[in-house]
Parts: structure tokens; sequence; C-alpha cells
């Protein structure tokens, strides 16, 4: 899944900016500005550097949490079918997880040191996922809406300054058109069952459509993070991939058979675009702040994850280092 | 407790034959065959590749990117090197 298009703040200490090499930072911005890459080993300023390490790790976190949501569902899956879907969309995000902490580590930072700011909360990942999935309609509308609006904000990274974080957003979107298609599909079958069936979509879009829409962060004259957009790691603003979102949205529930749970949601001619109504940030701002329905259960699944993980971590070690010794001794 | 991460792999993908590997990510893992198959795992999901190297991460030797100029400008320079540089009369200009 993805990234919030947001990169909020991870509370780390704001000291005065570092001074940079001006030299280096004129043939820095030369690149930049020529659409160029900026690769690992290459001279980059710090605020840079910094930048990528949290959004990219924000960005592998909201995928490794995101597996939960729908791991919930995966041994309660209707048929055997669409249990293996699941089971291969859920094997993706993980894989998008692992992509994407590679890419932040070519930075400098160590995977467990990552890991770890998720796990005391230092670290943000995407709000969405501190909603439940409650009903199996929930799946469907997840692939649908949550990858979708995954999908808008990614496409453009695919083309983001640094080279290793373009590169797993490549891979990335590879996969993810899947991901909005099993979704859809899974939820037109719904639709054809029978009248609750259909409540059950209903009131999946009902709950998933705003916190969908929030995930493309705070609107643009709210953001904070303008050094982004210079530096080639942001390419579309905020605002402007919720309209696309919500322009591509509109047709698809009305193909589905389903209403978004918005009045204010009309054409209109002069924009060509759709209005839609108010968004509520205080919600955003509560769940970004840890008091969503599944903050605490989420990180609580991944701790344990984690403790439960740690003896087999240290017994490959341990083998893989007592396997080389002997090999050496042989040699 | 111990807190020793596992060392870093790079991973190179041959996508079919008749194609080079080319490098495509990394993994942590314990040892090779380890490293092997979490990059099967992870890289090779929807029939990406038919092999799979992995490099322990620390044996790579890299080009040294401040050195990009003693290393690779003297190219630029020789434009002789490049067929382009020939004018040939336009009968034979194919060649
Ligand atoms: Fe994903
Ligand atoms: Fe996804």
């Amino acid at each position: 899944m993805y990234t919030q298009s947001l990169s909020i703040p991870d509370g780390e200490a704001k000291g005065p900016r570092k001074v940079e090499n001006p030299d280096y930072l004129a043939e820095f911005n030369a690149k930049i500005d020529a659409g160029g890459f900026i690769e690992p080993k290459d001279w980059m300023p710090e605020a840079y550097r910094k930048t990528l390490i949290r959004q990219i790790s924000q960005h592998a976190h909201s995928e490794i949490v995101g597996m939960l949501p729908e791991g919930n569902w995966i041994t309660r899956a209707p048929s055997l079918k669409r249990k293996a879907i699941l089971l291969a969309k859920v094997q993706d995000e993980g894989g998008h997880g692992l992509y994407l902490y590679a890419a932040a580590e070519t930075l400098g930072v160590s995977r467990d040191e990552l890991y770890e700011a998720l796990l005391s909360g230092k670290a943000k990942y995407s709000s969405i996922f501190n909603y439940p999935t409650l009903n199996w309609a929930d799946i469907g509308v997840i692939g649908w809406l949550v990858d979708g609006a995954a999908i808008m904000n990614q496409i453009p990274l695919c083309k983001c300054s640094y080279g290793p974080y373009a590169r797993a957003m490549i891979r990335v979107c590879k996969e993810e058109s899947f991901h909005q298609r099993q979704g859809y599909d899974l939820l037109l079958q719904m639709m054809k069952g029978t009248e609750e069936q259909r409540e059950m979509v209903q009131d999946a879009v009902n709950r998933w459509w705003w916190p969908s829409i929030m995930m493309f962060g705070p609107h643009d004259k709210d953001s904070v993070h303008t050094d982004s957009a210079r530096w080639g790691i942001k390419r579309i603003s905020n605002d402007d991939l919720r309209q696309k979102f919500v322009d591509a949205t509109v047709k698809q529930a009305e193909v589905l058979g389903v209403s978004l749970p918005d009045p204010a949601l009309k054409w209109n001619e002069a924009r060509g675009h759709y209005d839609f109504g108010a968004i509520d940030w205080d919600e955003f701002w509560s769940v970004v702040g840890g008091n969503g329905q599944c903050n605490v259960d989420r990180l609580a699944a991944r701790q344990k994850a984690w403790d439960d993980g740690a003896w087999v971590r240290e017994a490959a070690i341990a083998h893989a280092e007592k396997h080389s010794v002997r090999q050496q001794q042989a040699a | 407790m111990q807190k020793k991460e596992w060392p870093l792999w790079e991973v190179f993908i041959r996508s079919r034959n008749g194609l080079d590997h080319k490098h495509c990510g990394s993994v942590h893992a314990p040892d090779a065959t380890m490293a092997l198959q979490v990059a099967r795992d992870v890289y090779t999901r929807r029939l990406e590749g038919v092999s799979i190297w992995v490099v322990k991460a620390s044996d790579i030797v890299a080009s040294d990117p401040d050195a990009k100029p003693e290393l690779f400008d003297p190219a630029e320079d020789k434009i002789y090197r490049h067929p382009t540089f020939y004018q040939l009369p336009d009968e034979v200009n194919h060649m």
C-alpha cells in the first residue's frame, strides 16, 4: 500500500540547518534541475537525506503495518480462490515494505534502527491502517479505494529524484494494479449477491471513503514539506492527487452500484472536476496522533512479531557463524 | 539479548535466458542459502527471473563517486571512437 502523501514530521530534534559546501550544493541542484537522479554514494545535502529517510521509512512501515487489517481476513476468506488472492496481495505488501526498507538503508540507516523507530512510535505510518476491517466487503473496498489512492500517490514517485526510491516504486506500482482490480472484482461479485451483501458493500464504502481521501494528506496550503517539491521527491501536490482520485472514483462507484457518502459531491462544469465536501481534519490528526481505533493493536502486533522472531534471528545468525568458522578451519 | 543484524546481500536477477543478470535490490539474510531463498520470495513472485545471484554487500568494491571526472571524463574528448565522427559520402554513409 503506501505512504500517506504526507511524510509527517517524526518529531526529530529541530536544530539549525547544516551549512553545506556551496560547490557541492550547486552541482546537486543542477543535477536535480536537469531532471537527473541522485544515487546512494553521491553527495547530497543533509536535509535531502533526512527527508528521504523519513519518507521512505514511513512508506515502508505503512506497507508492513498495512498487512495487518487484511491479514485479519485470510483465514475467513469465503472461498479458496479469494483466500489465495488475498494471501498473494498481503505477501506483495510485505514485499513492498522490504523493497522500501532496502532503499532507505542505502541512505546510511540500518534496518534495525528503522524498525525500532516504528515500534517506539517515533516513526509514523499511514493513518488509514488504524481503521478496523469489520466485514468481508472491507477487503474489497480496501483494494478498490485504499490501494487505488495509493496508486495515485505512488505513480509520480516512480520519477522521484532518488534512484533507489524511484526504482523501488516502479516495482511496487507494477504490483498495485492487481491489488485494486481484485478488490473491485470482489465487490462486483458481492453486488450480484443478496440484498444483505449489497448492504455490506455500501456500509464498507461509507466507512472507508473519507479515510481514503485523507490518505493524500493535508491541503497544500497547510503542507509543511515544501522542500520535497524543489528536490523532485514530490512532483504532484496533495490536493491535485486527491482531485484526480475523486474524479476517477465517481464513475467506478456508479458502475459498482454504490453511493459515495458525501452529499456535496457533484460535477463542476466550470472546473471540469468533481467538487467534494470538507474533510474532517480533526479526525485525521487524531488518528495520526495515536487515537485511531486500532493504533494500539497495530503496534502491539508488530512488537509481538518482532519479539517472537528474536530467537529465530539469533539462531540463524549463530548457525551461519558456526558454519563459516568450520568452513575456514576445513580450508 | 544480542543485537546483531543479519548481513546485507545485493540481489541480481536474470529475467530470462539471453539477458544479463541485473541488480534489483537487496535483502538481509544470515547466510548465502537463506539470502537466495529470501531474494526469491521478495523479488521473483511473478516470473521475474530464471536465475538469481546474491553477493554480500560488504564484498562489493565500488568506484568512488568523487573520482567520476578522472575515471569517466577522458572518454568525452575521444569522439573519434564513435562511428558518427566520420563523415562519409552519402552513397556509402550507411556503412
Ligand atoms: Fe503496497
Ligand atoms: Fe497494495
